[in-house]
């Protein structure tokens, strides 16, 4: 009896400090989640979502406190990814947050421009070059479409244009016709 | 010689149907009033223009300089007139504009300045490459890869293999060139062969086209050491890179790699002929063998300049009636025109005007009975069925584990099909899916990483701007207590900062001097001394006399005497004023 009580407590020892040591030693810094939430969302950061940037919106809903609907840019193909990687359920996209729309690239017309610096400010991933009153222009290979430096324009000159097809971009098409009732 | 040929996997027996187009001898094609050059030739790489509208330009001078690793030249393909510089389709299935040049050809036909090469004597090997980027020599089986790529791989290759099977249906072009050009393909490939530092060539030809063979034969006999000139088994697609070099040598390139990497490489009869013209000539690659075949009267092969419109190209042919749509490329392979005006590119090698007769409309598609007959046709060892329901279902990384992209797209598994499922088109869309989720990906991670560098920057810029802020106050403050240790002992920093203000400008005012007084003859610095004197004297009298009376506090009193005085002479001087105005 006394033996046996006596090995389960050195047992129960053993192991917990081997638990306790590799605890410390395999720590894993952050959350994990929250990198393979961020490597789906399609790093627009638009903000569309309610939080400044797509990783913020990793972060909550890693922590439970938004839902993964909340995306337009990512659409309803970034949702399904969502769902199967946390498990739950597939629900469409909430309108309230914008609707999917094609890809496109913000333009300025540089005849307009007055060089006031508000849409470089206001740029996520710094892809517009420019000076205080000097033209502007945006680097369309960076720019992300997120439409965040359309309403800071003073004189209204950014525009967004859809990004055209081209043949190093053309995509063959779906082969499977979809069946429509005759009207 | 070789003693023994190898197999592979899969492959079909279509009708050939070649005969009607091989009868003819290759003809040249009449020059078209309007030549349409792409500056891109396949999706991946395209020359930057070098030639303004109106310029004039001879044959062969290069009107698009190579642009990127993938990039090759390109050259006018006769001389003329440039019109414009424009979009224009392109033959490519999306039927989507790429950029080209239009030239009007002057009918003269002058060649502009030939620089051949001798690979033998050239120096480095990076003239040669650049010889063959700027001569702007692709693939000519179809595919247009740049052949510097090619060639300038590390890896030496011992087996030189010139691709002569030609075993899509329909298409010629190939045959008509081995015999009637074998010496100038033999002469290009040897000097294939010494760039890529092979010991041998191999030819293989597929055995349905005895007259080529017989004709590089006779061409090999006189070379020494003398290509061996190898008859093929036809069978579709045994003119594919891979199968070719798997029957010939036996050696099967695994999945993700290079044949060079086992020491061979694998070029077109097409490339090895434009290779000698590029290399013995100094012909730029601007023309080309094309089979015009289908439903036509005269089919046949001609030589054709790189930009020809294919509406110029079909009269030479006459389509019959019936003729629906025309097809690029092969049957197999090949794909429907999106337009008539798109023009001959380095890679088209067949034109096929369609009818319903000819290749029947396919019949509705069937669900997968999971037979298996598309697993034994495949000659790339796939499992075409389970790609089938992997692209359908757009499970696109269950796809690639089964090796999607190890498919060459013959279209072999359609073929045998026997529910008419159309596979290459669901392996296509797969495939550029996959592509372009990669370059969503790519920019997304770039995106992010951009986001996060601006994050930093904010962050660093803010600290940055704390930092100089601190430390400036630091700075005030420590001047002040020094500065407060002075005079009064004053707390308040604001007034001693006004008392420092004042005494700065108070000893700046100090230090002004007539700046213009230095640095003059002796004669005028008396003359200057004199006139101070004089004029202290003069303000002395008055001033300075109370003060020499020896009474200094008297000088206050005295002045104000004056006031007074001159008060009361003022006050007189009002009072006349009244009296004599009313």
């Amino acid at each position: 009896m006394l033996t046996a009580v006596l090995v389960m407590a050195v047992l129960a020892l053993v192991i917990g400090a081997a638990l306790g040591w590799a605890s410390i030693r395999f720590k894993v810094e952050g959350d994990p989640l929250v990198d393979q939430i961020d490597a789906i969302l399609p790093q627009t950061q638009c903000g569309q979502c309610g939080y400044p940037g797509c990783r913020p919106y990793a972060t909550a809903i890693a922590n439970g406190e938004a839902d993964i609907n909340q995306c337009p840019p990512g659409g309803e193909e970034g949702i399904r990814h969502l769902a199967d990687l946390l498990g739950r359920e597939f629900k469409p996209l909430d309108e309230s947050h914008g609707v999917e729309k094609p890809k496109s690239v913000a333009v300025i017309d540089e005849q307009t421009c007055i060089g006031c610096t508000l849409c470089i400010q206001a740029c996520p991933v710094d892809a517009i070059v420019g000076a205080a009153k000097q033209m502007h222009t945006v680097v369309d290979p960076l720019c992300t479409g997120c439409e965040l430096c359309v309403a800071p324009c003073p004189v209204d000159c950014i525009t967004m244009v859809p990004v055209p097809e081209t043949v190093e971009t053309w995509k063959w098409r779906y082969p499977v016709f979809k069946l429509e009732p005759a009207a | 010689m070789i003693a023994k040929l190898f197999g592979f996997h899969g492959g079909i027996k279509p009708d050939t149907h070649k005969d009607e187009s091989a009868r003819e001898p290759i003809r040249r094609a009449p020059l078209p009033a309007r030549l349409i050059v792409p500056l891109r030739h396949n999706t991946r790489a395209i020359a930057r223009c070098i030639v303004e509208p109106g310029q004039k330009v001879l044959k062969g001078q290069r009107i698009g300089e190579a642009e990127g690793v993938l990039g090759t030249a390109v050259h006018a393909p006769t001389s003329g007139t440039v019109v414009e510089v424009t979009h224009h389709v392109m033959p490519h299935p999306s039927g989507l504009p790429t950029g080209c040049v239009v030239i009007e050809p002057d009918g003269e036909d002058r060649w502009g300045e030939r620089v051949p090469l001798d690979p033998a004597t050239c120096s480095t090997r990076q003239t040669v490459l650049g010889h063959l980027r700027d001569m702007g020599i692709v693939g000519m089986g179809g595919a247009a890869f740049p052949s510097h790529i090619k060639v300038g791989t590390e890896k030496r290759a011992g087996t030189l293999i010139l691709n002569g099977a030609e075993c899509e249906p329909w298409i010629t072009s190939d045959d008509r060139l081995m015999r009637e050009r074998a010496p100038a393909i033999l002469r290009g490939a040897e000097i294939l062969r010494e760039l890529v530092g092979a010991t041998r060539i191999l030819v293989g030809i597929e055995d349905n086209k005895p007259e080529a063979i017989a004709a590089m034969r006779e061409a090999a006999s006189a070379l020494d050491p003398a290509p061996e000139i190898v008859p093929v088994p036809t069978l579709y697609p045994a003119g594919g890179e891979r199968q070719l070099i798997r029957v010939l040598t036996g050696i099967e390139v695994p999945h993700g790699k290079l044949a060079t990497e086992f020491g061979v490489q694998c070029f077109n009869v097409g490339t090895a002929e434009a290779v000698h013209r590029a290399f013995d000539l100094g012909e730029p690659l601007i023309a080309r063998v094309v089979t015009l075949t289908g439903n036509v009267e005269r089919p046949g092969n001609w030589e054709v300049l790189i930009g020809t419109p294919v509406e110029d190209l079909l009269p030479l042919v006459d389509p019959r009636p019936g003729t629906d749509r025309y097809l690029l490329g092969g049957p197999m392979m090949g794909f429907a025109m999106p337009d008539l005006s798109v023009p001959v590119v380095k890679g088209t090698n067949c034109i096929i005007a369609a009818s319903p007769e000819l290749f029947p409309p396919p019949p509705p598609e069937q669900p997968c009975i999971r037979c298996g007959a598309c697993a034994e046709a495949c000659p790339a060892d796939l499992q075409p069925f389970e790609l089938y329901w992997f692209s359908r279902a757009r499970n696109f990384g269950k796809a690639q584990e089964y090796h999607l992209f190890d498919c060459i797209e013959c279209g072999c598994c359609a073929y045998v099909c026997p529910s008419n499922i159309p596979l290459v088109d669901y392996y296509r869309f797969a495939k550029s899916e996959i592509w372009a989720r990669e370059r969503e990906q790519n920019a997304a991670d770039q995106a992010r990483e951009r986001f996060e560098f601006r994050n930093y920057r904010i962050e660093r810029e803010k600290a940055e701007k704390a930092a100089r802020l601190a430390a400036k106050a630091a700075e005030t403050k420590a001047k002040l207590a020094e500065g407060a240790a002075a005079p009064k002992a004053d707390d308040d920093p604001k007034k001693a900062l006004v008392a420092a203000a004042l005494a700065r400008a108070q000893a700046q005012k100090a230090a002004v001097e007539p700046k213009n007084t230095d640095n003059l003859p002796p004669a005028v610095q008396a003359e200057i001394a004199e006139i101070e004197q004089r004029r202290k004297q003069a303000t002395g009298q008055t001033d300075d006399a109370p003060a020499a009376d020896g009474t200094a506090a008297t000088g206050d009193e005295a002045r104000k005497a004056r006031i007074a005085v001159a008060l009361e002479r003022a006050a007189g001087r009002r009072g006349e004023r009244e009296q004599e105005e009313p």
